[in-house]
This record gives structure tokens, sequence and C-alpha cells, in this order.
């Protein structure tokens, strides 16, 4: 739990000057990391995130991720790269999903079976590795604080080629999610894309575990888009939205939990789910106010 | 039984046909769907594919989309083997209940029509082109009203011709429609059936769709298609909609009923029988 106590470090009292306040957060090198990995895992899993909806692919995702923590323990209990683990892993499943395609839709049952499956792995390589509270730990909920320079370039590269391969395939993408039938007639790969789509997944959840965890990789893979989408339904700007979303989740939460005890994933989904419900919330209110409004014409 | 002389040879006068069947026949799962298909298409008019549900109306589809080989006979669409991504060619399969949530709008759904296939994403350079052809695709299944909103929010009827207008945004010869009346209400169905009728003169798109219901599209098309039981015939509408041949197509005793106004209905299939009395 090193990197949890070192939040509440020296010199993190609130004071009233922000500006120093935050230029003190910056002095240390394990901040300064953990917003550069936070806004570029934000960045790709909100983009990405669009697509995940779009697709129906929430659950299919949030499986992955499971996928990724038996690979990234086993890869602790062999010695190896946790981050190795965990793309060889999500890459393998995330191919297999994409292969079966839209065989994949309400396949609830079948994908949650294999999640079980999966965790119980995670759980066995982890009770063979010594150092077992730890390393669970950060796997199932994020170690962003413990972040390396070495990692945030690993990030940095990993978000550059998710990024460029979703900009390349962005079009017909978008056609095959809506239609796979008519993209199809059209002469668009659906298959290919399919599988490809599933890849940048892996991706972007293999990078979101770095930061929030297996367990919570929704809350900057689905939350920042679903709320986006209840802003705008423009495409792009929807993505622009829900990356911008992700950015701000990440940024507040590392911010509160440089003064705060409780670790950094419980508030970027804290502050993801209580965005999400105030949107709504209004939303209803809005919709509630227009209905009553009509209401009352009628009455009059 | 159905009777041979309603059939017509491929190409047996006038211009080349754009689409031409030659004793095709499809099987799927080493089961016959039908046999002996053997009918043309001429360019800028409008045919009707009818016959009851699981008759392989969207199998004919498929087979001229190059989704479904046939297990025998020539098929040409525009004078090629049929194959995915001829250009040449729209299409709007059956339309499925969307999300309301759908972010995405009606003219997003549309663009993609122009220019979906292609890699990367829009560049502002040929945007104005873009936006032209857009506006010209919304404005002829008259979308534009309605184009800026939310696709899952739109009605069965609204969806109905942006799937159109999709179709339409690639510039197609040919239009392959399956059950585009599906699901709307009798005056959705009359409506986008006098709407396909005119784009079919207009822009002199040869267009196939496939419908279960007779009504909506009588008076409109140039040649009905009937499939049933395994068996594929085309004719005019006057050779087709007559009482025998109908019960005969259908397994069912379907009646053709002519008002002094000369307006055809078919009665007996399904419920429609009740939303013809209403007009």
């Amino acid at each position: 739990m090193s990197t949890e106590s070192l939040l509440t470090a020296p010199g993190s009292d609130v004071s009233w000057n922000i500006v120093r306040d935050i230029a003190q957060m910056f002095d240390y090198e394990f901040m300064r990391n953990a917003f550069i990995a936070g806004t570029i895992v934000a960045v790709v899993a909100g983009l990405v995130g669009y697509f995940v909806v779009l697709r129906a692919l929430a659950f299919a995702g949030h499986a992955l991720s499971h996928v990724g923590f038996a690979g990234a323990s086993g890869a602790v209990a062999a010695g190896v790269s946790p981050i190795a683990g965990l793309l060889l892993f999500t890459m393998g499943g995330g191919a297999v999903m994409g292969a079966l395609g839209a065989r994949l839709r309400g396949r609830d049952v079948v994908i949650g079976i294999v999640l079980a499956f999966m965790l119980g792995l995670g759980v066995l390589f982890l009770s063979l590795y010594r150092g077992y509270a730890t390393q669970a730990y950060a796997i199932l909920f994020g170690d962003i604080v413990g972040i390396s320079t070495i990692d945030v370039l690993v990030t940095l590269a990993a978000g550059v080629i998710t990024l460029a391969a979703l900009a390349a395939i962005y079009r017909p993408l978008l056609f095959a999610s809506l239609d796979d039938e008519v993209a199809a007639a059209r002469g668009v790969p659906v298959r290919a894309l399919s599988v490809g789509f599933m890849l940048l997944l892996a991706l972007a959840v293999s990078e979101a575990v770095q930061v929030v965890g297996v367990l919570l990789v929704f809350a900057l893979l689905v939350t920042p888009a679903a709320i986006a989408e209840r802003f705008t339904v423009r495409p792009p700007l929807v993505m622009a939205c829900a990356a911008g979303l992700g950015v701000l989740f990440t940024w507040l939460g590392l911010t509160v939990a440089y003064y705060a005890p409780p670790p950094v994933s419980f508030f970027i989904t804290t502050i993801a789910f209580t965005t999400y419900l105030a949107v709504r919330g209004v939303q209803a209110l809005r919709t509630r106010g227009r209905r009553g409004g009509a209401a009352d014409l009628e009455a009059a | 039984m159905l009777s041979a002389e309603l059939r017509v040879p491929a190409g047996e006068r006038g211009p080349t046909p754009v689409v031409a069947l030659e004793r095709v026949s499809v099987a799927m799962g080493g089961r016959t769907v039908w046999r002996d298909a053997t009918f043309a298409v001429r360019p800028g008019s409008f045919t009707a594919i009818v016959g009851p549900n699981g008759a392989g109306k969207s199998t004919l589809l498929k087979v001229l989309l190059g989704i479904v080989r046939p297990s025998a006979g020539a098929v040409r669409i525009l004078g090629q083997v049929p194959r995915r991504g001829l250009p040449q060619i729209g299409y709007v399969p059956q339309r499925r209940a969307l999300d309301p949530d759908t972010p995405v709008r009606g003219c997003d759904l549309v663009a993609l029509g122009i220019d979906g296939h292609r890699w990367g994403f829009r560049l502002p350079r040929g945007r104005h082109v873009h936006d032209r052809e857009l506006a010209r695709a919304l404005d002829a299944v008259r979308a534009t009203p309605f184009a800026d909103r939310p696709i899952g929010r739109l009605s069965g009827g609204e969806q109905q011709r942006l799937l159109l207008a999709q179709a339409l945004a690639g510039e197609p010869r040919v239009l392959l429609l399956d059950e585009p009346l599906a699901s709307l209400d009798v005056r959705n169905q009359v409506a986008i059936a006098h709407l396909v009728a005119s784009i079919v003169r207009e822009r002199d798109v040869a267009t196939l769709m496939v419908t279960h219901d007779v009504n909506p599209i009588l008076g409109v098309v140039d040649q009905l298609v009937y499939i049933a039981q395994g068996s594929v015939v085309a004719g005019t509408p006057a050779e087709v909609v007559t009482t025998e041949t109908l019960s005969a197509v259908y397994g069912a005793q379907v009646e053709v009923l002519r008002d002094r106004h000369g307006h055809v209905f078919v009665v007996g299939l399904e419920q429609e029988a009740a939303h013809a009395h209403e007009h």
C-alpha cells in the first residue's frame, strides 16, 4: 500500500492558495506521471467508448478486462511484467470476440461464464505469487500513482497507435456499427472491422486497467460515452465530449485523492457515477416539466 | 396452379435488362428454396416481389447482392455476375428496431451512403460537394425536416425514408428494398410505395421491392414477381392480380375486388383485408 500512503504525503495540506497547491502537487514526479498517463488513457477510452456503446459491447468490454486480469496475474506469477500478460490475454480474447461478431450480441450468459472462469484463473495465479495483496490490489483497482516514467511512455505509444487505427477505420466502422448488412453490401469488410475494433478495445482496456483497474474499467470506457450521448447526437461531438469528460473525471479524481486518503479509483468512479446520475436526473426533471406544462395547458 | 404463360423470358425485347435471371435455382442447407426462376427487369422500372412469409423473397435479393450463390442458372445484374460492393446497387434491408438513445442523427446515417465505405474520416476539404449530395438525397425522400434528429427517436416511416435516402445517396442504377412497408401503418405504407414509385420515374433507377402485402403497391408497379411453393413467376399486375393466381400463390382463399373507380383491392391476406375496407 506504499503508493496509497504517499498520497497523503508531506505538504499535502489544503491551503487557500490554489495555484501554489497545484504547483506543489506537480512537484512530485509520481503525480506528473499519473496526470499524463491518466489523460492519455481517458482520451483513448472515451473515443473507443463511443463505439462500445454504439455496438452494444459494454459487457463484452467488461469481460475483456477480466480476461486481462487472468493474463496480468499469470504474468506476475511467471515473473514477467503484468502489462505483457494483460495485453496478450486481452488481445487474444478480443480477437475471438471479434471473430464471433454479431453472434456475440445477446450472449450475456456465455460472456459471464467465461468472465467468472477468468477471474478464478486470476485468483489461482495470484496465489502462486508471494506478494499477493499489493499486486492483486493494483491489477483489480488500478495503481495510477505507482506508474513509472517508462510506463508513461508505453502508455503514450499504445495510445497513439490506438487513436491512429481508430481514425483510419472511423467511417466504415461507424457504417458497420449502424447497419452491418448495408455496409457489407457496399463492400465494407464487416468481419475484419469487427476483429480490428475488438483489438483496439483490448488495447484501450489494457491501458485503462493501469488507471482504474480491471474491476472499474467501465468508469472510463462506458460512463463518459453514456453521458456524452445525452448531450449531443453528432458522432464526432459525442466522441470529443466523452474524451473530455473522461479527462475531467481523471483530473478531478487525482486532485482530490492527493489531499484525501481514499484511493484515486474510488474518486474517479464516484465522480463519473455522480455526473451520470445528475445528467439523467436533470433530463428527467426537464421532460416531466415539459409534460406537466402540456397538461396545465390542456387543463386551462 | 401457376400458369406458365405468365413467364417473361429474359431480355425478350426493348433495352438491355438491368437484372436478368435464367433458370436460377437456390438451395440452402440442402433444401431447395425455389427453382427455375427466369425473369428480367427493364431499366427504370418498378418490380414488386410478393409471396407468403418464408417463400424466399429476401433470398432473391441476397442472390442479386452476391451474398447467396445460386445452385443453378445464370444471374446478371448490370451485366455482371453479382458480387458484394458493386457501387451502382442500393440496398435497404429489413428495418430493425433501433435503440431510442442511438447517438447518431438521421443525416449521419444518410451520409454513410455517400462515403461510408471509404477509410479514414471525412476531410473538411470535400465538405462542399458532400453537403450538396447529402441535401439532394434527403430532399429526394422529403426527409430534410427531421434529418437532424436522433434516428432512434423517429417514427418507422421516417426511419424508412432515411434508409431509402442512404441507398439513393450512392447514386444507384438498381435499388433493392426488403420489406420497406413492414410494420408501418396503412397511410405510411401507401406514402412510401408512392415515394418509391416517384423515385423510380424521376431518377430512372430500376427498383425491386420485396413486400408480403400486395395492396399498397397495386397501381404503381410495372411488374410483379411472385414466389410460392418453390416456384418463381413474373408477370404484369393485370396478369398476376387475379383471384385464381393469388389464391394459388398464397395457398389461401384470396379475392381480388374492383370498385367502380377501377381501384383494385386484394382481400383475404392476414389483417390487410380490414385495412383495405377503411379506405
